[in-house]
């Protein structure tokens, strides 16, 4: 294994567990992170030595999520006019039960606000390192983060009754 | 006289630790008339242990062949630019054409990683380490618990160098522990330390340099310490003897 390698292969682990916490799917975060990988490998020319690895993996990772999200959302729209029966594998609409499972609820925060919960929470990214991770003002993190963080916390049902009706909408 | 309104941001802010001090403290003192936002912040807080707790796990699991960089062949034609790393590859790897024992040229293999580590680690400036040298305590029974062996954290203040902090790496054989120390000046040194294969295998120290790099490495026992920085070596020796000295008293 040649070294160039060697320094991303380091951080194989930690883009698989961004990409689980992200998809909560084990095969789509493996396809996620070899796509990245991919990608990284052949643009690795334009890493800018000295600067952080982690960090421009991650938004290389974050850009062909964010596309591959587009194509998913299209491809999952024509597959529910042609199969309504397939939304109830896709729909995830958990019971309660269902909901206070971390992971079930995290696939249930919208897209944008999980990814910054993840970056800050899980991956523990300064502000400033997921802004320039999502490609997105540093306002922007941190609106999306208090609006995914108490969106988490009615879905996990920290304190059941109250919050729980504020998701019936 | 007043003190301004905490906003949602700086909730957020305060779950991450992120405040500067004064103002943490009056968002303390906010919530501490507040219990229903109080408990909202403990549930922030609570929420990023959960995360770890349920994806940490990942971090363990073996990396499946398709996410395995390719072949060295293909490497190299595919990125030249990144000729340096493949020289001090190169050129430790020659070094250890010298040595003909697979357990020696192993515990090169493992020496590089930990170069290779310092070279990620220490130029950080915002995240040099997962965990800070203000929670030592938490820090040292994290990685042990880790590691699976009590691990201990030498204190080289002696010498000018004081804890920044540590970080959990993945290595070829499980997580590795990696803490990190700087001088006044900000010059940084990095100990690399991983669970032998052979726990009664005890080493000299060997030495190996490339790129500016200096890297003493030893097995002691159970432990295989390796000690990274961009210094002379007489004076990362010193810094190593220390290191053993304190590991071995």
């Amino acid at each position: 294994m040649s070294d160039d390698d060697g320094l991303i292969a380091q951080q194989i682990p930690r883009l698989r567990r961004y990409a689980r916490a992200l998809t909560g799917d084990r095969s789509a975060a493996d396809d996620l992170v070899q796509d990245t990988l991919e990608r990284a490998l052949s643009r690795y020319h334009l890493w800018r030595r000295g600067s952080d690895l982690r960090a421009w993996l991650f938004t290389i990772m974050h850009n062909i999520y964010v596309n591959q999200a587009r194509s998913r959302a299209r491809h999952q729209h024509e597959a529910l006019e042609a199969d309504p029966g397939a939304e109830a594998l896709r729909g995830r609409d958990p019971d309660w039960m269902e909901l206070r499972d971390l992971a079930s609820a995290l696939a249930r925060v919208p897209e944008e606000q999980r990814a910054v919960l993840l970056l800050v929470g899980l991956e523990q990214f300064t502000y400033d390192e997921a802004a320039r991770v999502l490609e997105i003002p540093i306002g922007t993190v941190m609106s999306r983060l208090s609006r995914g963080r108490e969106r988490l916390r009615i879905l996990i049902g920290g304190d059941a009754g109250v919050t729980a009706l504020k998701v019936v909408k | 006289m007043s003190v301004p309104p905490v906003t949602e941001a700086e909730l957020n802010a305060y779950v991450d630790a992120v405040l500067p001090p004064a103002r943490a403290a009056e968002v303390e003192a906010y919530l501490a008339e507040r219990p229903d936002e109080a408990a909202r912040v403990a549930s922030y807080r609570e929420q990023a242990h959960a995360l770890r707790r349920e994806f940490d796990q990942v971090l363990d699991e073996p990396v499946p062949e398709r996410l395995r960089p390719p072949p060295p062949a293909r490497a190299l034609r595919r990125y030249a630019a990144v000729l340096a790393w493949i020289v001090l590859g190169g050129a430790i790897g020659w070094q250890l054409h010298a040595y003909t024992s697979v357990r020696q040229v192993e515990a090169g293999a493992w020496a590089r990683r930990a170069a290779m580590a310092h070279v990620t680690y220490s130029p950080e400036v915002r995240h040099p380490v997962e965990v800070g040298a203000d929670q030592e305590a938490h820090l040292v029974a994290w990685l042990s618990k880790r590691l699976g062996t009590p691990l201990k954290v030498p204190h080289l203040g002696g010498l000018g160098y004081s804890l920044v902090g540590g970080r959990l790496l993945p290595g070829d054989r499980g997580p590795v522990a990696q803490f990190m120390y700087q001088d006044g000046k900000g010059l940084r040194l990095t100990l690399y330390v991983r669970v032998n294969p052979d726990a009664s295998r005890e080493t000299a120290f060997r030495f190996s340099q490339e790129q500016g790099i200096s890297v003493f490495y030893w097995l002691d026992k159970k432990l295989g310490y390796a000690l990274s920085g961009e210094i002379d070596k007489s004076d990362l020796l010193r810094v190593a003897d220390a290191v053993y000295k304190q590991l071995n008293p």
